[in-house]
């Protein structure tokens, strides 16, 4: 089963992508992907934690006993989480203000304690870095990609690093359904379809 | 047994270093995250709604005692004396608190302008007062600070945005809120001013 380091971080990307294949961290997924620059700065601040929390559990994991596990994840992922929390603060502030609630709530989010639980107690660090940064990265594609969908038709515009870019004439009426809760869900349930039939083949 | 102890000196080691780090971290970023609010948030709306004030409204801040919370008041100077101050209130939206900077006419008791600073509004739609600023000043501007506001809707005296009327709700509780608040320090926020003049 040993797998290369290669393999560990491309399966992140395609074959186990967080919110499409393992349908893991969607709260997220659905919450923040109003605007391209939000799911892009969601995504990079779990990957963080994913990275700093992965290569703890995994130095970790042969002093860590099994019975408060959890409780012992939870506590380093927490702090990872804090630690990004007042990062994005005081350099990021503009991205902080709109993620809000949500870069907090990383700690709850499954991917992180999944990846903990399932990979990086059992793999050597140098491994569960790799897993991570696929993770990572692959959820930060997802998020930038559901976001591009639902800003571009619910806005109009893409936004990045602090600009807009307005993608349509002035007769363009947003279709202000896709930036709100409903349309996030059915944004989220057409991409998984298409992941889906791309997947079969 | 072993296994217990073991148990209770991993945890009890791993939130130690937690938290000590956490300590570490949020000391080193403390007065950059202060900074950070003051420019982000207040800084700009001050700007857009005072653009006569001669002085930095932000250097200027000083902060007056409402029992336990400590209220940070920008000061105005115009004219070559302090004409108006400001402060932030904040009142119950669509999608969360709404923050709204307010600007009082010290010698009148009138508003001089609101600005939205954070909100949680729809985008495109209730999102309209802080894109839009003079949306919400225009409601507000020159009106008598210390009164209640309220919709059209709910009988009151304020025009709601077109489709944001929870919107408009949360900004009329933000002034209102505003007002209660400045009638309550007005006395000590002009004896504040008299020291600054003074000085």
């Amino acid at each position: 089963m040993a797998k290369s380091i290669t393999q560990e971080f491309t399966k992140g990307l395609w074959a186990e992508v967080p919110p499409f294949r393992l349908v893991l961290g969607l709260c997220p997924t659905l919450a923040v992907t109003t605007k391209v620059e939000n799911g892009i700065g969601m995504g990079l601040a779990t990957t963080f934690v994913l990275v700093g929390s992965n290569i703890l559990v995994s130095m970790l994991r042969n002093v860590i006993p099994s019975k408060v596990r959890i409780a012992c994840f939870i506590t380093i992922i927490a702090t990872f989480v804090t630690i990004v929390q007042l990062l994005m603060q005081a350099y990021t502030y503009s991205l902080y203000l709109q993620l809000g609630i949500f870069i907090p709530l990383i700690v709850v989010n499954c991917i992180v304690l999944g990846r903990a639980e399932a990979f990086a107690s059992k793999n050597s660090v140098i491994l569960s870095i790799a897993d991570a940064l696929g993770i990572g990265i692959g959820y930060t594609l997802s998020l930038a990609a559901i976001a591009m969908v639902r800003e571009a038709l619910g806005a109009g515009t893409i936004t990045l690093f602090g600009k807009s870019f307005v993608l349509f004439g002035h007769a363009f009426m947003p279709f202000t359904f896709m930036v709100q809760a409903p349309g996030a869900f059915i944004c989220l349930g057409l991409m998984l379809c298409i992941m889906n039939m791309l997947g079969s083949k | 047994m072993r296994e217990l102890i073991k148990m209770v000196v991993v945890l009890t080691l791993l939130t130690t270093v937690s938290g000590g780090l956490l300590a570490g971290v949020r000391a080193a970023t403390k007065d950059r995250i202060e900074l950070q609010e003051l420019n982000f948030v207040k800084g700009p709306v001050l700007k857009m709604l005072f653009k006569n004030a001669s002085n930095d409204m932000i250097a200027d801040r000083f902060t007056v005692k409402d029992g336990k919370n400590e209220v940070t008041v920008f000061p105005v100077v115009a004219d070559g004396k302090v004409r108006y101050v400001a402060f932030a209130s904040s009142g119950k939206g669509f999608g969360g608190d709404i923050g709204v900077m307010v600007g009082v006419d010290v010698e009148t008791g009138k508003i001089y302008g609101a600005g939205v600073t954070t909100h949680s509004e729809t985008p495109g739609i209730g999102s309209r007062a802080k894109s839009e600023p003079e949306l919400v000043n225009s409601r507000f501007a020159g009106l008598p600070i210390e009164q209640e506001f309220k919709v059209k809707n709910d009988g009151g005296q304020i025009d709601a945005i077109s489709g944001a009327t929870y919107t408009s709700r949360g900004l009329c509780d933000a002034v209102t809120n505003a007002g209660k608040l400045y009638s309550k320090l007005e006395p000590i926020i002009k004896k504040k001013i008299e020291n600054l003049h003074s000085s």
